[in-house]
């Protein structure tokens, strides 16, 4: 029924994926539509059979995966492959292109977040985002910037010093910045300020986070305290992260999915636990990539 | 000892530009350099012919609200000219047209960038260039034929219920050719300019900073009010003050709907006010001598007010759109 | 396993409301209207201006309550500020409607041909519309029209090329004057050249003297357009020429302007409409003559937005139907050209 073939992709076991990595509790991957009643329970996202147009342009085609709770999943691949594409489609940030279309389901915790009647900026606020651009709100201080979300979502807030310090320590800004809460925000560098953006998105309180390439503007020192941010925050939620780099996907996430466009449009080829990912990939095409032989 | 060898002097990379190249470039230069002549022409030429009356008239020129000319039986001139009251009207005027005009334009300018469909989004776009066209005299007839009944009909209202509101109230219920109602014919002449301005600066918010807004669970408005405005405001304000030197300087459309008085009349409502583009053309006709020079000066204070309002207004939306970038 | 088709997915936009969840909105709309006639008929409020208002604040309350009900507080914030957003853009709707229905209605009954074969030497503006006509104002605005393109088509044009090609440390200067220049009043540029040409020169009101007047008000938007299209035609074209040791000036000529010319004559045409309706300038300029004359150099000139304000400000209601035809008149030029800019600027959009 689905048109991307999956007879030969292997379910991982749970036991296997809970040996590969102890943070992560539950994880599966499919490249098949799933059983409905075998999703395990809290598990988070799913996407099934989403395709993705811009105009009559078709960028991504037939992708289902599954991101359970507690795990980071790194999505691969060359550019143009329609990662980013896929992961705007999670929190409904595709349709901003006005020529944009999709198809299939985006399930949170069951619950498609395309059913009709669905409350859009309630679903932004349970799946957030970190761009690739470090984006702070310019006219707001570092405080207001944290604690923006809420505001943007008239969301009642009791104890305001409380959660921005545990936001910002959460993101690992709060040592840093703790003395200047009330400077503006664009006086960061630009490891300070994509952080600052991770502890934006976090004061909605999240249960998945979606990172689209968050380092590739910056500097590797901020990019290996992003990462260590990363590893902290994936002890409590869903943290897909979209990257070019292949060694980052490899220290930071605990499965890894490769897209590719071969021509048409962009497909997931393979999904599985990032050791098997880069040490035994099934597929030929995803070993060209992981071992730098094009992309 | 050794010398150290002399660091090579930078090697100039010039070419001599071809004849033809030369040529190109002076015509082009000078005849770009043409318009910072005239305007400066203009300045020059308004003063001069206005001199005299600046120095008889002194800074009373400026604060005086009285226009005469008074030839006695001995055959004496005596001038008494004063722009005063006139200023003070086309403040006024350029208020009202402001407090109307602005709001509308940047509710305009917000739903065709960020809630019109494509196609009522080019139709409206059509709308608002088109209304930069029409002719000012065009709305001057309309605004005397049709909205001015309209606007009487509102200010007898305002004038019913806010009258407590000093700029409201107004010796008798007489609103014809009121401030109000010239304000309100500017207030329809200005939207094109402020709601285009505003529109290009809407339309120039960085994207980040949009999406960062909706990717936190914003709504339209919010993302608006969190983003859009903070980035847009000042830019708006050099819009408004496009505008306002747009109102400062409508002459006909003023005229025609305007009962010229020199007196100030600080009631908005009430039927007389003074503008000084409108009330040259009203004092052209029968001007004579003294007359035409002190017209000339007051012609040249309308350029000064409107040229500084405007570059201070280009420089503002400029700065805006700059840091967008 | 029997053998399966695939299944051909559709692209959908989830997002995009169906006809089903815009009825609500629909039905709304109507009861607020019923609401606000109900209301009308109930209490003392009158007029027109009454049912507009009561309208937009029961549709506006009902939405955002509709909305708020399903949603919560933001989303009903979210639709207060949506329909008072649209209810903007229609006001600013509103007087443009108004402005072509009147002008159309009033100024039709006035159209007779002889209108355009006669002039008001013979007649006088408080006769009969059927007596005179506007050839003199006809004349005296193409003449007025073609000087003005003469002087500020080539000015603009040049002007725009240094601030594109050149750039110099002068172009930010001249950018800023430009603009400047744009703001200039009508009525300071018909002083102007009052002050300083038929004071002191031998030029007299004329039609060059009032093309004079507009060519100061021209300059700057066909200055503004012309670099706006200039600035579209892509970089490389020029380096292109360059590099095949063409001089400046020729990748100029023979490369940008030609790729930019849709453009250029939408900028001339804008400028044309900028200026074809500019009444103040001419009152101090070309002296309003009621009789033809074909000399632009010499003795007075009549123009049609002259004819309209002399019409306007007789205001016998013979003289005011003159005003009305004669600016219907002036209004179908200015669509004209309007419509003619859109379509070409159009096409250059398509093209690239």
């Amino acid at each position: 029924m689905n048109s991307f073939d999956s007879s030969n992709g292997e379910e991982m076991s749970i036991d296997s994926a809970a040996q590969t990595n102890s943070l992560a509790s539950v994880a599966s991957a499919h490249t098949a539509a799933r059983q409905p009643g075998n999703a395990p329970m809290g598990s988070g996202l799913e996407a099934r059979g989403i395709h993705a147009w811009f105009g009559k342009h078709h960028a991504l085609e037939n992708v289902s995966l599954d991101f359970a709770s507690g795990t980071v999943t790194a999505l691969i691949g060359p550019s143009g492959c329609g990662k980013s594409t896929f992961i705007r489609t999670l929190n409904r940030m595709h349709e901003f292109i006005p020529s944009a279309a999709m198809a299939g389901e985006v399930l949170l915790d069951g619950k498609d977040i395309y059913s009709k009647g669905t409350d859009v900026t309630k679903i932004r606020l349970q799946i957030g985002m970190v761009f690739q651009k470090p984006n702070p709100f310019p006219s707001m201080t570092i405080g207001e910037n944290v604690l923006s979300g809420l505001k943007l979502a008239q969301l009642k807030m009791s104890n305001k010093e409380d959660l921005m310090q545990e936001c910002l320590e959460r993101a690992g800004l709060w040592n840093e910045v703790k003395d200047r809460l009330g400077a503006h925000a664009g006086g960061l560098s630009g490891g300070q300020q994509q952080r600052l953006c991770i502890a934006r998105a976090l004061a909605v309180k999240p249960k998945v986070l979606l990172m689209d390439e968050p380092c590739s503007a910056l500097d590797p020192g901020s990019t290996l305290r992003i990462e260590d941010t990363i590893g902290q925050l994936a002890q409590t939620m869903t943290i897909i992260i979209v990257t070019h780099n292949m060694q980052q996907a490899a220290r930071v996430s605990d499965y890894t999915a490769f897209f590719l466009s071969e021509g048409g449009p962009g497909n997931m080829i393979e999904v599985g636990p990032t050791n098997e990912m880069f040490s035994r990939p099934r597929d030929q095409r995803t070993e060209n990539y992981v071992s730098g032989r094009f992309g | 000892m050794t010398t150290k060898p002399a660091a090579p002097a930078p090697r100039e990379i010039t070419t001599k530009p071809r004849l033809s190249d030369r040529i190109f470039r002076g015509t082009v230069t000078g005849v770009g350099m043409l318009s910072l002549a005239i305007l400066t022409l203009i300045g020059l030429f308004l003063a001069l012919r206005g001199f005299q009356t600046f120095k008889t008239e002194g800074f009373h020129f400026i604060t005086g609200v009285k226009w005469e000319s008074v030839t006695s039986d001995s055959g004496k001139v005596t001038n008494n000219f004063g722009v005063g009251a006139m200023l003070i009207g086309t403040v006024l005027i350029a208020a009202v047209a402001l407090v109307v005009g602005v709001p509308l334009s940047v509710l305009t300018a917000l739903f065709l960038t960020f809630y019109a469909p494509e196609r009522i989004k080019k139709f409206m776009v059509s709308v608002v260039d088109l209304m930069a066209a029409f002719p000012s005299i065009l709305y001057g007839l309309w605004g005397f034929f049709i909205l001015m009944p309209m606007v009487q009909y509102w200010a007898g209202l305002l004038y019913e219920y806010l009258r407590w509101i000093p700029i409201f109230n107004a010796p008798q219920p007489f609103f014809e050719r009121s401030p109000f109602v010239a304000g309100m014919v500017l207030a329809i002449m200005i939207i094109p300019i402020v709601t285009s301005v505003s529109r290009e600066i809407f339309a120039q918010t960085p994207l980040d900073r949009i999406q960062a807004a909706y990717a936190l669970g914003a709504t339209k408005w919010g993302m608006i009010k969190a983003v859009v405005f903070p980035f847009g405001s000042s830019g708006v304000v050099g819009g408004a003050m496009l505008g306002l030197g747009r109102a400062f300087g409508e002459t006909v459309a003023v005229f025609t709907v305007l009962n010229i008085v020199f007196k100030v009349n600080f009631h908005i409502l009430y039927g007389f006010g003074g503008n000084v583009a409108s009330m040259i053309i009203l004092k052209w006709g029968e001007a004579v001598g003294d007359e035409t020079k002190a017209l000339l000066a007051a012609g040249f204070i309308l350029f000064v007010l409107t040229l500084l309002v405007n570059m201070l207004a280009n420089f503002i939306v400029k700065r805006t759109l700059k840091s967008g970038k | 396993m029997t053998l399966e088709t695939p299944v051909v997915v559709e692209p959908q936009r989830p997002w995009k409301a169906t006809p089903r969840e815009l009825a609500p909105t629909g039905y709304l709309l109507l009861a607020s209207a019923f609401a606000s006639w109900a209301v009308v008929a109930a209490t003392p409020m009158k007029g027109k201006l009454a049912y507009a208002f009561l309208f937009f604040v029961f549709g506006t309350a009902s939405l955002s309550i509709n909305k708020g009900r399903k949603l919560g507080r933001s989303a009903a914030v979210d639709s207060i500020a949506g329909s008072v957003a649209m209810t903007g853009a229609f006001l600013v709707f509103l007087p443009v409607a108004s402005i072509l229905f009147t002008t159309i209605q009033k100024g039709v009954k006035g159209l007779h041909w002889t209108l355009f074969s006669q002039t008001m030497f013979t007649a006088s503006y408080s006769d009969p519309i059927s007596k005179g006509g506007l050839l003199h104002a006809l004349v005296g605005t193409l003449y007025l029209i073609l000087i003005s393109v003469i002087v500020s088509v080539p000015m603009g044009i040049l002007t725009a090329l240094y601030l594109t090609e050149i750039k110099g440390p002068g172009s930010n200067f001249i950018q800023f004057i430009v603009q400047a220049m744009s703001g200039v009043p009508s009525v300071v540029a018909g002083l102007f050249i009052f002050a300083s040409i038929i004071v002191t020169t031998p030029v007299k009101a004329s039609a060059i003297a009032g093309a004079f007047a507009l060519s100061i008000l021209m300059i700057p938007t066909v200055t503004r357009t012309a670099q706006e299209v200039l600035l579209l035609v892509p970089m490389d074209l020029r380096e292109a020429g360059q590099a095949l040791g063409a001089t400046q000036w020729k990748t100029v000529a023979t490369i940008v302007v030609p790729a930019a010319r849709n453009g250029l004559i939408t900028a001339t045409i804008l400028g044309v409409a900028r200026i074809a309706g500019e009444t103040a300038p001419l009152l101090f300029t070309i002296g309003g003559s009621d009789k033809l004359n074909w000399n632009p150099f010499k003795d007075y000139q009549g123009a049609l937005p002259f004819y309209v304000w002399k019409g306007l400000l007789l205001g016998t209601p013979e003289s005011i139907q003159r005003a009305w035809t004669g600016i219907l008149v002036l209004l179908i030029l200015v669509l004209v050209l309007f419509i003619l800019a859109r379509t070409l600027g159009g096409r250059k959009m398509k093209s690239k």
